[in-house]
């Protein structure tokens, strides 16, 4: 060590007191939830390299440009992280007063994709196209706000220490309150967004100690209610085939077993180490659809391999891991409510999304959580992370 | 009530908290697990489907060998023509499943819209030639003679003709040099079937689709050889076919030439030999039938005695090999295949089987030796032979006393050969055979090598039939049934005969045995059975293994691998008696029945010996089979016609001939040398040089022609001898010079695509 470095170690000084500070026992920083925290970082630094070696030849979609897709991934996940920081420097807390206007604007929001200002890409009408080639996938946040809304209106009265339970009208409200949204998600038709949010409720319902019969009647309703989806007819064509080449992916490889069917070529191709970034035979040549968005997961099978794919379903299990944790770790029934919502959440679109590229779950356009392209998609499961860590920070530290 | 104070948290929250955590990290699970399964477990399967799908190969045809003379004439080789094809494909995808683009395409090639669907459409069961039995996926070639304007015009016009091509390819040519045929030898190729290909798929020589496989003859034979390797260049593609990876070539192999013994002059030869030979008995009157001769169909062997190469083979009724070449039309499928024209696809040298008559007698003399007998008799030579009430009769029931084995060759006297065989049947047990019977006589014709396969390097060949105890037992098992229902005791011949068969054809009985002694019968021999027979008694008793290859050069001339001379056996003679049996057939050159084609017509005996046998053997309900075995020191020469008439008649004049040309004879039995097409066997392979090309000598336009000129004396020997060699404008060489001009267009067009 130089003279020049005591020097400039002494002219910090004050900064280095801040960053003690920041560390010191009981600071936010200590109390943040670093393994969940790292795992979305490293999920969504991965997620860039695969969403880049998905896009690199496509030039019908970068535009000439093999960094477009790239480049947009980390600054989407910059400003996903910029939302988590709000997000904690608010906290849950707070933001559970403005929980009826995020709601309203979300429902808002959605509307507005049934009105002509939606837009549809690959047969669902889930879309509203911005201005400067930005488009916004309203689905997303009601993710969130159907959440946060459900958790506000049964956790009132138990953390106020009314009930021990919420009773069977409040019950109903939540449920009246995540229908609506989920009603009209259903007519863009956007069917693996309502599969998520059918979860998310049954989540929901389950960490709010809400009576074992709303818990088995909603299953069983879902159950009749997807029976009788089925029979009415209310799926699209291409929904019917996208179920029918799941069963049974030889049935067309041409047609809608394609994607599967390629799907399962590039993972099973990958072999225990992969055939290395920017190697994969069916990556480059653009065999699998979609890959960079719902399909992504199917580039880190082929380039990376087993231990690729593994890492990715590590890290989300890092994650889900230890939101169970805060679910179960928080005095507040609202705290746990959330955090058990973004469980079932991110739980159900990882299993759904990357089973799908697995050929065990049938394909719905559903995006990898931090993994795929997509703004919307970021920024909804970064204000996630952030309410999880807010939850976490703002318990009281035990012990 | 049970609050848990730390957390405010009721049990039931908490379990049902825990129930999700172990529900997620189960659904995590399962994605390892089918991660696991699908990447480790089946991941080469995967892996495979993978290269696949991103692969594609163009692949570039290997240039097939070319099938050469003895002196580098090519038999067979490759031209460049303009080939138009459609890809089926293409055509199907559009709306009247190419409809419209084929009589637009008809139109530039100025053929009928019929000719070209039929020759798009796929063969099946149902569809009658032209069509295509290739595979549905190469393009399907048109025609082959497309003219480098229509080409132009298709390929100009690309948009009016989608799936259509029009593309220079080598294609294989037989240029039938001095209108030499030589087709069932050389045999012919047709497009690969989709069995093969998946049959091949595994071994070391795969089939590419596009290839060519030859169906028949040394096309056939030596298809390996021939066929070289096919160049693959490997692109990695992307989902709409663009190319995205390296290429990773293997460079075309181009195929070996097939060196061969055929002298294509020897050849041209004895196909207008044996042709004129055909055509001249049709003109004889058979006092049997009261009818011309037929002569439907005749082979010709002409092998070297030392090696058993074949020198020259011909079989009639013949074909032109070009017919096959770009696909084959339907009045040319129809004419190879049908039996108006009596299946000229059949090299009857090798697929012809017939009773051999008295040319079979060599085995039964040498038979009658080994069982005991002197050669030098005397064995009586009576104007018949009777067994029980049948009597058997000598030909045209002449007698010659007592006579020897050697004398009995040469007048061809049968009786003897009957005695001989009913007594040896008879010391066999006669109809019940002994256990540890001798038959020699049948014993002996085994070790000739009758009744299999010589092992000639052509496919398909047939094995003749030796009708000893074993064989009549076997034929009666298959046919009694039919027999027993047709026979009757008093009805006509073939009823009494199929009741006889029926009654003991299970046995072998005197009559056949007489039969068979003289080569008739259910006997069945193949000319090139007997031509290896021949020329074993000439080479000193080895029977050699027939052969057409002599040599397979690689392309660039640098690897010569030769096909050397091998042996399946010796004839079970002694050498003193083969020297006696090798002075008989001189004498039936000079003194026997077929001294009045040689001997006595002016034969340089004394130079080059002769030694022949001749043979007409009689076929229940046919004109008699003419056969005629010859050989000298370095040749033997088999000849037969199928209801031609006598040996020596019918076939005598046209061996004669195929000799004159050999020695170079001519009428008055002066040798001209410079006359001789080949007075010894050509020894020396031609030269491959490392580009490709190959010496060889000129063929004049008709070796035949020459040699009945010469022979005429009409030609001065110095005039023929350059005809051979270098082009002099005479009227005949303006001819050939006519057809080089034409070869030479080809080649420019080549030049012009």
């Amino acid at each position: 060590m130089t003279g020049a470095n005591s020097f400039q170690v002494s002219g910090y000084g004050p900064e280095r007191a801040g960053w003690t500070r920041l560390f010191a026992r009981d600071s936010l920083a200590r109390r943040l939830d670093w393994p969940i925290l790292l795992s979305a970082i490293a999920l969504s630094l991965i997620g860039s390299i695969l969403v880049f070696s998905a896009t690199r030849n496509r030039t019908e979609l970068n535009q000439g440009d093999q960094y477009y897709f790239l480049i947009r991934h980390i600054l989407n996940t910059g400003i996903g992280i910029a939302l988590m920081i709000g997000t904690v420097w608010l906290g849950h807390r707070a933001l559970r007063t403005a929980v009826p206007i995020l709601y309203g604007v979300s429902v808002f929001l959605i509307l507005l994709v049934l009105t002509p200002l939606g837009s549809t890409i690959n047969g669902a009408h889930s879309w509203i196209k911005l201005p400067g080639g930005f488009s916004l996938q309203p689905s997303e946040f009601v993710k969130v706000t159907i959440i946060l809304g459900m958790a506000m209106l049964l956790a009132t009265r138990v953390d106020a220490g009314d009930k021990q339970y919420p009773d069977h009208r409040t019950v109903v409200q939540a449920l009246g309150l995540a229908a609506v949204p989920m009603l009209i998600v259903l007519l863009m038709p956007d069917l693996g967004s309502v599969m998520v949010m059918v979860v998310i409720v049954l989540g929901v319902l389950l960490a709010s100690g809400s009576s074992n019969r709303w818990v088995f009647g909603l299953i069983g309703a879902g159950t009749m209610g997807a029976i009788a989806v089925w029979q009415l007819g209310v799926l699209d064509d291409y929904q019917i085939a996208r179920f029918a080449a799941f069963a049974n992916p030889e049935l067309d490889p041409a047609g809608v077993g394609y994607n599967t069917n390629q799907a399962r070529i590039a993972i099973g191709s990958g072999g225990l180490a992969g055939s290395g970034l920017f190697h994969g035979s069916q990556t480059t040549g653009q065999f699998v659809p979609e890959q960079q968005t719902d399909f992504v997961f199917t580039v880190a099978g082929e380039e990376l391999g087993f231990i690729g794919g593994g890492l990715i379903i590590l890290l989300l299990g890092v994650i889900l891991w230890r939101a169970c944790r805060i679910a179960r770790e928080t005095t507040e029934l609202y705290g746990t409510i959330v955090a058990a919502g973004i469980v079932a959440w991110f739980a159900f679109q990882a299993f759904e999304n990357i089973g799908m590229t697995l050929g065990i779950m049938p394909v719905t356009g559903l995006p990898l959580p931090f993994v795929s392209y997509g703004g919307s998609s970021m920024f909804a499961v970064w204000v996630a992370v952030g309410l999880l860590q807010s939850i976490r920070v703002q318990r009281p530290m035990s012990a | 009530m049970t609050n848990i104070p730390e957390t405010g948290r009721t049990p039931r929250v908490q379990i049902r908290l825990i129930v999700i955590q172990v529900l997620v990290l189960s659904l995590l699970g399962t994605l390892g697990g089918r991660l696991w399964y699908l990447q480790i477990r089946e991941g080469d399967a995967y892996a495979k489907e993978a290269s696949g799908n991103h692969v594609q190969q163009v692949v570039q045809p290997a240039v097939r060998g070319s099938i050469l003379d003895a002196r580098g004439v090519p038999l067979a080789d490759n031209e460049t023509r303009l080939v138009v094809s459609a890809s089926r494909t293409d055509l199907l995808k559009m709306k009247d499943d190419g409809e419209a683009v084929l009589t637009k395409l008809a139109a530039v090639l100025g053929m009928t819209p019929k000719e070209v669907r039929e020759k798009v459409r796929l063969c099946d069961a149902e569809t009658p030639q032209p069509c295509w039995n290739g595979s549905p996926y190469q393009p399907i070639p048109i025609t082959d003679e497309a003219t480098p304007k229509q080409a132009l015009q298709i390929r100009e016009r690309a948009e009016d003709f989608p799936g259509i091509t029009a593309e220079p390819q080598a294609l294989r040519r037989y240029p039938s040099p001095g209108e030499s045929n030589t087709a069932q030898v050389l045999g012919y190729l047709s497009p690969v079937t989709d069995e093969e290909l998946q049959q091949a798929q595994d071994t070391d020589s795969p089939y590419l689709r596009s290839d060519q496989v030859g169906r028949s003859g040394l096309e056939r034979q030596y298809d390996k050889q021939l066929r070289g390797k096919a160049g693959v260049t490997r692109y990695e593609v992307d989902n709409l076919g663009r190319v995205i990876g390296q290429a990773k070539a293997d460079a075309a192999q181009p195929g070996s030439n097939l060196v061969t013994s055929i002298d294509a002059r020897v050849q041209r030869v004895a196909e207008y030999e044996l042709n004129q030979a055909m055509k001249d008995a049709r003109k004889e009157w058979d006092r049997n039938t009261n009818e011309p001769y037929k002569a439907d169909s005749g082979a010709v062997i002409v092998m070297e005695a030392k090696t058993g190469r074949i020198v020259a083979m011909a079989s009639n009724p013949t074909y032109d090999p070009n017919a096959w070449v770009g696909g084959i039309s339907a009045k040319d499928y129809k004419r190879l295949t049908g039996k108006a024209s009596n299946y000229p696809l059949l090299n009857r040298a090798i697929q012809g089987q017939s009773a051999p008559g008295s040319i079979f007698k060599v085995v039964p003399t040498a038979a009658a030796v080994n069982a005991g007998y002197s050669f030098d008799g005397p064995y009586q030579c009576s104007s018949s032979y009777s067994i029980g009430g049948q009597v058997f009769k000598n030909f045209e029931s002449k007698g010659y006393g007592p006579i020897s084995l050697g004398r009995a060759l040469e007048v061809s006297c049968d009786t003897v050969f009957y005695r001989l065989s009913h007594e040896e049947w008879k010391r066999d047990g006669g109809t019940k055979p002994k256990k540890n019977a001798n038959d020699w006589f049948y014993k002996t014709a085994h070790q000739f090598g009758l009744g299999a396969e010589t092992g000639i390097d052509l496919p398909n060949e047939v094995t003749g039939r030796v009708p000893d105890r074993q064989w009549k037992l076997d034929y009666w098992k298959a046919n009694k049934d039919a027999w027993c229902k047709y026979g009757k005791r008093d009805g006509s011949y073939a009823e009494k005969i199929a009741y006889e068969n029926c009654l003991e054809g299970n046995r072998l009985r005197a009559g056949d045995s007489v039969n068979y002694s003289i080569g008739q019968g259910d006997t069945l021999v193949t000319p090139i059975q007997m031509a290896t027979i021949y020329s074993a008694i000439s080479n000193g008793g080895t029977l050699y293994d027939p052969t057409v290859g002599k040599a397979v050069v690689s392309a660039d001339g640098k690897t010569v691998e030769e096909i050397k001379p091998t042996s399946h056996g010796k004839l079970p003679i002694s050498k003193q008696t083969l020297a006696s049996m090798d002075d008989a057939l001189a004498g039936v050159a000079t003194r026997g029945t077929a001294a009045w084609r040689f001997a006595d017509v002016g034969w340089p005996q004394d130079k080059i010996p002769m030694h022949a046998k001749t043979g007409t053997a009689e076929v229940y309900g046919k004109q008699t089979t003419s056969w005629f075995a010859t050989y000298t020191k370095d040749y033997s020469v088999v000849m037969t016609i199928s209801q031609g008439g006598t040996g020596s008649g019918a076939s005598g004049p046209a061996v004669r001939n195929i000799y004159d040309a050999l020695y170079g004879v001519s009428d008055d039995g002066e040798i001209n040398k410079k006359n001789a097409l080949l007075p010894t066997p050509q020894k020396s392979l031609p030269k491959v040089r490392t580009d490709g090309t190959i010496t060889s000598p000129k063929v004049s336009k008709d070796p035949a022609k020459d040699q009945r000129a010469s022979q005429k004396g009409e030609a001065e020997p110095d005039e023929q001898q350059l005809a051979g060699t270098v082009a002099t404008p005479t009227p005949e060489n303006r001819d050939t010079r006519r057809r080089r001009r034409r070869a030479r267009r080809r080649g420019s067009r080549r030049m012009l695509t």
